[in-house]
């Protein structure tokens, strides 16, 4: 069992990272990381909102989707609880906790339509995942997020001051940086047999 | 260019003046160029980056989410005057849902391979940016006509630009095109040897160079060399 948690964490944060092999939630990935304050924002935010979005996804799914045969509602279903999930979240945090709210607040609305909370959802329903497997990936797949930020924000903070030319600037050269980041994470695909 | 011509048929009654469908036209093909989803919006990334391995993949994933953009456009336009604007965002995820749903259980009936090939993407295209973007910049504020001209803009923007990265990748990563193995048709006659794929760009790393520089090339022309700047959209 342990042995298994573990595979599923290393899988979720290096092997099968979820921005740099899966290719989720590239939105935020290339928007919010101009600088690295931002970018560690809303990782934070990300998995806050990813490790409550698979528990109630995935009780959702095993205790009404599943005995009541209804399986086919499952994106309906997955992205209004995401929805109605932030929205929680936020005018909780807003009431009682200020401070991390200042800190999280703004990115709460902009993770409602990203692909990465409904993907690892979806994924881990796919998956058949029993509750601690859930568990340990819902934290592995938002923490292998939270390291593609880190990374790809500290690259392009020294990006901007380096001289590049015109058609790249922006996007296209973050794009490129991130194919590179890619084919250096493929290293760690010997790490783990799926 | 017959989705063009049939473009304007359909919708140049519903406006009814003589002026629309001049308007109809420029939100239609705005759309394929300057303001191309993929390559000038920056929009939609992970669904492009990921089916576009090969440029069947990539039709594939494109007609569905012109299916998707062009219906949710449609129903968001028919229904901004009955729609409350505290609760539109909401109304707007579930109306592109239903649709996506429609789209999930029709490919599984209809191809189990593509199915299998687009796998969590199908279910994806909800989040995806460009619909939901589409829905809140242009349907809720336009008729019906020039909603579904910007749909149908928007969505073959999308697909050209899924099906060039898709080729691109497909004929260097695997050596074929749809299937078809174009360097080994040239290469084993003229220089008796096998074209050697280079698999990179069949995986997720090739995928992100290719558009890079696809998105520069594209700065480059529209906006020639002097003054380039990238919309960024999130």
């Amino acid at each position: 069992m342990a042995a298994e948690l573990t595979l599923i964490l290393i899988s979720t944060v290096l092997v099968n990272n979820f921005v740099l092999s899966k290719m989720l939630g590239l939105c935020p990935f290339i928007g919010v990381t101009k600088n690295v304050e931002n970018s560690m924002g809303m990782g934070m935010a990300v998995i806050f909102v990813i490790f409550l979005a698979s528990i109630s996804g995935w009780v959702v799914n095993t205790f009404v989707l599943v005995p009541f045969n209804i399986t086919f509602l499952r994106t309906v279903v997955f992205i209004l609880l995401i929805a109605a999930l932030v929205q929680l979240v936020e005018t909780v945090m807003r009431k009682s906790f200020p401070a991390l709210y200042k800190a999280l607040g703004i990115y709460l609305p902009l993770i409602t339509t990203n692909c990465v909370v409904l993907g690892s959802v979806i994924l881990i329903m796919k998956k058949e995942y029993g509750f601690f497997q859930m568990i340990t990936y819902g934290i592995g797949v938002p923490v292998g997020f939270y390291v593609a930020l880190f990374i790809i924000s500290h690259i392009r903070e020294q990006l901007a001051m380096a001289k590049i030319a015109k058609p790249l600037q922006g996007a296209p050269i973050t794009l490129i940086t991130t194919g590179l980041l890619a084919l250096a994470f493929m290293g760690f695909s010997g790490l783990v047999r799926e | 260019m017959e989705a063009d011509a049939r473009q304007e048929t359909i919708v140049a009654p519903v406006e009814g003046t003589a002026k629309e469908p001049s308007r109809v036209w420029t939100d239609f093909t705005n759309a394929l160029g300057s303001e191309n989803p993929v390559l000038r919006l920056i929009l939609g990334m992970c669904p492009t980056l990921a089916v576009s391995t090969s440029v069947q993949n990539a039709l594939g994933m494109g007609v569905a989410v012109i299916f998707v953009l062009v219906g949710s456009n449609a129903m968001v336009s028919a229904l901004r005057r009955v729609i409350p604007d505290q609760v539109r965002i909401p109304v707007y995820i579930v109306i592109i849902a239903s649709f996506v749903t429609v789209v999930d259980l029709g490919i599984a009936a209809l191809s189990p391979d593509l199915y299998d090939a687009l796998g969590i993407f199908i279910p994806l295209i909800v989040v995806n940016c460009i619909i939901l973007a589409r829905a809140e910049a242009f349907a809720g504020k336009n008729p019906v006509g020039r909603s579904i001209a910007d749909g149908l803009g928007m969505g073959i923007g999308f697909t050209w630009a899924l099906v060039l990265l898709g080729g691109i990748r497909e004929i260097l990563g695997s050596g074929t095109v749809l299937g078809f193995p174009v360097f080994d048709k040239v290469m084993i006659p003229l220089l008796g040897m096998h074209y050697v794929p280079m698999i990179a760009f069949v995986l997720p790393a090739g995928a992100f160079l290719v558009l890079g520089f696809m998105v520069a090339y594209f700065n480059y022309r529209t906006l020639g060399p002097k003054k380039v700047e990238t919309t960024h959209a999130h």
